[in-house]
């Protein structure tokens, strides 16, 4: 598996062969607080990179869940619908949302190194 | 206008919460355990809401404040009891609700708890109503602790003995490090509890006290969840200027005398809506699967046609599962009733539910 890499809309991305896992990352479930509902794009739907692909709400408030990456949705992960608070215990590990085929492989140059990310987290809070 | 703090800011911050501007005030929204477990927290054991945001008004005078009074507020204040507080709202013409408040009948007139947000508002409205008459004071000087669980009454018996001993929405005053305070048994949560009123300067003094004793503090995350889960109402969301209390399903905080008397303000309005003419409900709405639906939601009948919207809606983590208050036409307010919710422009089924979601435990 790749390093992980980190969009500025607060996901993180693994890539296997030509197929994306992505999911919120620790800054980002800790600044949402409990989550209570997560909702998962279809399977085989086609998503654009920053585009909208879940919602994630907290006890207070809604948030959208971006794609960092252009694809087709080829999986999702039901165990964080059932069990919402499982992203807030393990954001970047078992809670990944969905998995995605990646149309344009140089998109992933884009994307941050966790060093870069934590340093935008730290800047850019929310 | 600059963000105010309570006294209890500080502390706040050694013990780890999260801050919002909320009404004007940097308050805690949460701590590092998270808003889920201050809320069960609370159900199970014992927690500390700061709520000194919140107006504390004094009123002293003669017996004649009842009188003057009673054409704001539509409660029997000439038979309310030293030390009873009561539930109820500053009415506006248009029978709408300027803030909704608690009312203590205390030896030299009246307390009455308002709204942060509404605070200033009110002072100008009570005190243009009652004229010069009385003396009208909203206390700068003065923190707002409430202790709100189970565990409540037994953990603020050893810190101030005799509270005990009070009945729900009931007070007197009590002493504390040689001070004197006012305590009501009353809250916000659904729950057995207390609020204190205590000067600023003792108010950390206190607050540590309690911590000392396993209470935890929760913050206004919490508050909320806790709330709508007792079926209370939020001002400025479940009620506001434009619902009367009759559509809020609060006649119960307009006494009997005064609701067929009437002589307060927009009484025309809720005598109509006594009478018939009211259109719409405040209910409970239970969505049935795990969307939440907030505030603003439209709500639709079973045939598609829109028939009120949510007010507020939240998880709640003691109910386990979604909940929401809202306004409905009439005809669909009976619990029960099948209703769509419009989420991110998908509909959702939920249910027309009784209030409160949880149930209350106050000991009476």
């Amino acid at each position: 598996m790749s390093e992980k890499k980190y969009s500025k809309q607060h996901e993180w991305v693994t890539i296997e062969g030509d197929v994306a896992t992505v999911g919120i990352t620790a800054h980002a479930a800790e600044m949402l607080g409990d989550v209570v509902f997560v909702e998962l794009p279809e399977k085989g739907k086609n998503v654009e990179k920053e585009g909208q692909a879940g919602v994630v709400e907290s006890t207070k408030a809604a948030s959208d869940v971006y794609t960092p990456i252009t694809g087709e949705i080829t999986d999702t992960n039901q165990s964080i619908v059932n069990d919402p608070g499982a992203v807030n215990k393990d954001p970047e590990g078992a809670a990944w949302f969905f998995k995605i085929k990646i149309k344009n492989k140089s998109e992933l140059d884009k994307l941050m190194s966790k060093a870069d990310y934590d340093k935008f987290a730290k800047e850019n809070p929310n | 206008m600059e963000t105010q703090k309570t006294a209890l800011y500080d502390y706040h911050k050694s013990l780890g919460a999260k801050f919002v501007p909320f009404a004007g005030y940097e308050m805690p929204v949460q701590y590092s355990s998270g808003i889920v477990d201050e809320h069960k927290l609370t159900r199970s054991s014992a927690g500390m809401f700061d709520v000194s945001h919140m107006g504390q008004l004094s009123i002293e005078g003669s017996e004649e404040i009842a009188i003057e009074l009673e054409k704001i507020i539509p409660i029997d204040l000439r038979k309310i009891k030293l030390n009873q507080s009561k539930y109820s709202f500053l009415t506006n013409e248009e029978g709408g609700i300027h803030d909704d408040l608690i009312v203590t009948k205390v030896e030299k007139g009246f307390n009455i708890i308002l709204n942060a947000a509404c605070k200033n508002n009110d002072f100008k409205i009570i005190s243009g109503s009652l004229k010069n008459k009385f003396k009208i004071t909203l206390h700068e000087n003065l923190s707002l602790l409430a202790l709100q669980g189970p565990k409540s009454s037994q953990i603020l018996e050893k810190i101030i003995s005799g509270v005990s001993s009070l009945k729900f929405m009931n007070g007197n005053k009590f002493s504390y490090n040689g001070e004197e305070v006012y305590i009501t048994r009353s809250g916000y949560t659904g729950e057995d509890g207390f609020e204190i009123s205590i000067s600023n300067k003792l108010a950390e003094d206190l607050a540590k006290k309690l911590i000392s004793q396993n209470v935890k503090p929760i913050g206004l995350g919490a508050r909320d969840t806790l709330r709508l889960e007792a079926g209370l109402c939020l001002y400025g969301h479940d009620i506001n200027k434009s619902t009367s209390p009759i559509e809020a399903n609060l006649k119960w905080a307009i006494s009997k005398r005064r609701r067929e008397e009437g002589g307060f303000v927009g009484y025309e309005k809720i005598k109509s809506d006594l009478n018939g003419s009211l259109s719409r409900l405040r209910v409970g709405i239970k969505p049935e699967g795990k969307i939440i639906a907030r505030e603003g939601v439209k709500v639709f009948s079973d045939d598609g046609n829109k028939i009120g919207s949510i007010t507020s809606g939240t998880f709640g983590p003691s109910v386990n599962g979604p909940i929401a208050m809202g306004y409905v036409k009439l005809n669909f307010s009976k619990p029960g009733t099948k209703v769509f919710l419009e989420v991110r422009g998908k509909k959702h089924e939920a249910k027309i539910s009784e209030l409160p979601f949880y149930k209350k435990r106050y000991v009476r």
